[in-house]
């Protein structure tokens, strides 16, 4: 079957509130604009189109309908939508030129949290019937998952403020980013508990944004861009919902994602990984068995922006533009979603 | 590279009503698939990954639900898709399943899409009025009527064809053990004589509010090869979308329907669609978009899709029986509506429909719109192997 690429990437400042409408219009143009000039394709060249997002972000059923005026939608395209973060939407994308029956893809992801309160709208993820009633929020369930890697002995507080210190460092040299800074763990572990035993550093700050990327069949990707980032390696699972019955402490759902992709096959240089939450970088990375010589999310990843929707994406956009900038020849990527990693997507990266 | 072929390997529906309260969601979905997985003559083990589709997840006020019927669907340890593309959601689900298998990325797959409206007020759930957008705030059969009142004036169709739509759906939906409004007593004069709601749109052209979900196993070559009696091909799949609204935009008879059925009969490899496909099950929440579908997808000239409706070649024994099943006037759970469309069409190419099979038929249209008549998925099914 035909290999794909990604030949562009673009996104929106990750930033804590925009004044633009819950339909991403406003984020997405500018975004749309940025791979156009950076592929050199316009509207026309575009196969099919494909978005992920969320109606409980924008307060409203169907939002990504208004979300294609961003595209100019007329003559009509071929266009899906997945009601997942847009890395997901990059999957069925990737589907659809493998199969042939096109050569380009446009992918966007896009999502408001500042719309409403995201911590007790993400839990309304839950099981409706028995969980969702008692209102344990996002922030809480992460936490119960880190203090059950703290009593298990597979981290400390010092590891969490470790991850937080070098991603809000990575992110001085982000534009992008959100959140930034300089201190060292031992400062950040001066902070209160927001969900003990995490601090704020060790969460995700709530983000508005959009991001977007351009995927091509191999054979077309080699005329657009010097450095494609070949996908070699694409799969994603999912765990049970009974956060009771998990053991929160592992990712099998990531385990099997990165065997099926490929990751553990030969050694990766850069890995972005989409963890909402400190301790949760510690999980993944121990799922796909990175070693100590792997650079880890050098863009400051979800704990310096977390653009719900869109940030699994960007870690993909990331792995990619490594690859596409000369400084990497082989990347990985890691999207996430659902409460405490439930769901993860893992895509390897190659240059082309 | 083309696509690799791909079969419908087995079928499965809930009972449809306004209000299932004898399942919760779990338990809805899982009527549906279990008897999807019944008719394929498969098992757990045998599904690579599972693809879900619902419309807007405010309808059951339920974020993301996937999440939380990833155990019921047998999901845990497989990937698990959600797509959500308005009303025509259930074609685009299966579409997505579809191409899991075209691609070469999986052998088997779970298709499934639902909606349990009563678990919420979908009137509410699409009333919420974003800022900076025009309200219409008029439910979809007060968006719907302006475009009906003006494909009669552009037609010159008879008031009654809605009525002749309505009475032929609710009648074969008689015929269908699954479908939500049986009505085999339903007339012309009857339907003309209920209450007008929305001008020209009277209320037994009306589709219902339905709780229900459909479930579809699809597989490779082998694996339709290995269908007894024969597995249902797909031969051609199509999604088109267009905005809601600019100033140019045709919405009785939408370009991106157009398109997408001008690309679907062009990956068939078929010319003339009224002669060489034999039964369709066509999206039609209101039954005069019967006669308006069958114009934009190629079935009848412009302007003339009210004379075939007219001509009875739509009902069960005519030239082209249009929704054998009972179609959405029956049965409405929108999110499933369009997959129950796809599933309709497998049965009959594989000989399954019961009471309202057509006889003889070999190539059917699955066919599904939503949105403001923005959002098209179709595809064709054969029994006969691509």
């Amino acid at each position: 079957m035909t290999d794909v690429a990604v030949v562009g990437f673009a996104q929106a400042p990750q930033v804590r509130r925009t004044h633009g409408t819950t339909n991403g219009v406003e984020m997405l143009v500018p975004v749309f604009a940025d791979l156009f000039e950076q592929t050199g394709l316009s509207k026309k060249d575009i196969g099919f189109w494909c978005s992920g997002s969320s109606d409980y972000l924008a307060g409203r059923a169907f939002s990504f309908i208004a979300a294609i005026d961003a595209i100019g939608a007329f003559p009509p395209i071929n266009e899906s939508h997945v009601e997942m973060d847009a890395a997901w939407a990059l999957y069925e994308a990737w589907l659809k030129i493998r199969t042939g029956e096109v050569e380009t893809a446009l992918v966007y992801g896009f999502g408001k949290s500042s719309a409403g309160q995201l911590r007790r709208v993400l839990s309304l993820q839950l099981d409706p019937y028995v969980t969702a009633p008692l209102w344990p929020d996002s922030v809480s369930i992460a936490g119960i998952q880190a203090r059950l890697g703290l009593d298990a002995g597979l981290w400390n507080e010092k590891d969490l403020a470790e991850v937080a210190s070098r991603s809000r460092r990575d992110a001085e040299n982000n534009p992008f980013a959100q959140v930034r800074g300089t201190e060292g763990a031992p400062e950040l572990l001066a902070a209160p508990y927001v969900a003990e035993p995490l601090r704020a550093h060790d969460i995700a700050p709530v983000t508005d944004g959009a991001a977007a990327i351009v995927l091509a069949s191999a054979r077309r990707a080699a005329d657009l861009v010097e450095r494609p980032a070949i996908i070699t390696g694409i799969d994603h699972r999912v765990d049970s919902s009974a956060i009771g019955a998990r053991d929160l402490t592992r990712s099998p759902s990531t385990e099997t994602a990165g065997a099926r992709a490929g990751a553990g096959e030969d050694p990766v240089q850069i890995a972005e990984i989409h963890a909402p939450f400190s301790h949760q970088e510690l999980i993944v990375r121990e799922a796909l068995g990175l070693g100590g010589d792997v650079r880890v999310t050098p863009s400051g990843g979800a704990l310096t922006g977390n653009p719900m929707f869109s940030a699994g994406l960007i870690r993909i956009g990331e792995a990619a533009r490594q690859i596409l900038a000369g400084n990497a020849i082989r990347t990985l990527a890691h999207a996430t979603s659902g409460p405490a990693l439930q769901q993860n997507l893992v895509a390897v990266l190659e240059k082309g | 590279m083309s696509k690799l072929r791909t079969a419908v390997l087995g079928t499965g529906q809930t009972h449809h009503r306004a209000k299932r309260t004898d399942v919760s969601m779990p338990g809805l979905l899982r009527e549906a698939v279990d008897r999807a997985m019944a008719d394929a003559g498969v098992d757990w083990p045998d599904i690579d990954a599972v693809v879900v589709g619902k419309a807007p997840d405010m309808f059951e006020g339920v974020m993301m639900p996937e999440l939380s019927l990833a155990d019921a669907l047998g999901a845990v340890g497989k990937p698990l898709l959600r797509v959500h593309t308005a009303g025509s959601v259930g074609g685009s689900t299966a579409l997505v399943a579809a191409s899991l298998v075209q691609a070469g990325v999986h052998q088997r797959v779970l298709t499934v899409a639902f909606e349990k409206q009563s678990e919420s007020n979908a009137m509410w759930a699409l009333s919420i009025l974003p800022p900076f957008q025009m309200p219409v705030g008029a439910g979809a059969g007060g968006y719907f009527a302006p475009h009906v009142r003006s494909y009669i004036r552009r037609s010159g169709a008879p008031e009654h064809i809605g009525a002749v739509v309505a009475a032929k759906d609710r009648r074969q939906g008689a015929l269908n053990p699954y479908a939500h409004l049986r009505q085999p007593d339903i007339t012309v004069d009857s339907v003309r004589a209920s209450k007008m709601l929305w001008d020209p749109i009277r209320y037994d052209e009306t589709c219902p509010s339905s709780d229900g979900a459909c479930a579809m196993v699809l597989g490779d070559e082998a694996a339709g090869d290995a269908v007894e009696g024969g597995a249902a091909w797909i031969t051609a799949t199509a999604m088109r979308t267009e905005p809601t609204t600019f100033a140019g935009r045709d919405q009785v008879n939408p370009q991106a329907g157009r398109d997408a059925a001008a690309a679907l009969w062009r990956e068939a490899g078929i010319t003339d669609p009224m002669s060489e496909v034999d039964t369709a099950e066509i999206y039609v929440p209101f039954s005069w978009f019967e006669p308006m579908w069958l114009e934009n997808l190629g079935f009848a000239k412009e302007g003339e899709g009210w004379r075939v409706t007219e001509a009875g070649d739509t009902a069960l024994g005519g030239r082209l029986p249009v929704n054998p099943s009972g179609g959405v006037l029956s049965s409405n759970p929108i999110g499933a509506s369009g997959m129950l469309r796809f599933s309709e069409a497998a049965k009959q190419v594989m000989g399954r429909a019961g009471d309202y099979q057509v006889d003889g038929a070999r190539v059917a249209l699955g066919h599904a719109y939503g949105g403001g008549s923005q959002y098209f998925a179709m595809w064709l099914v054969s029994a006969d192997k691509p």
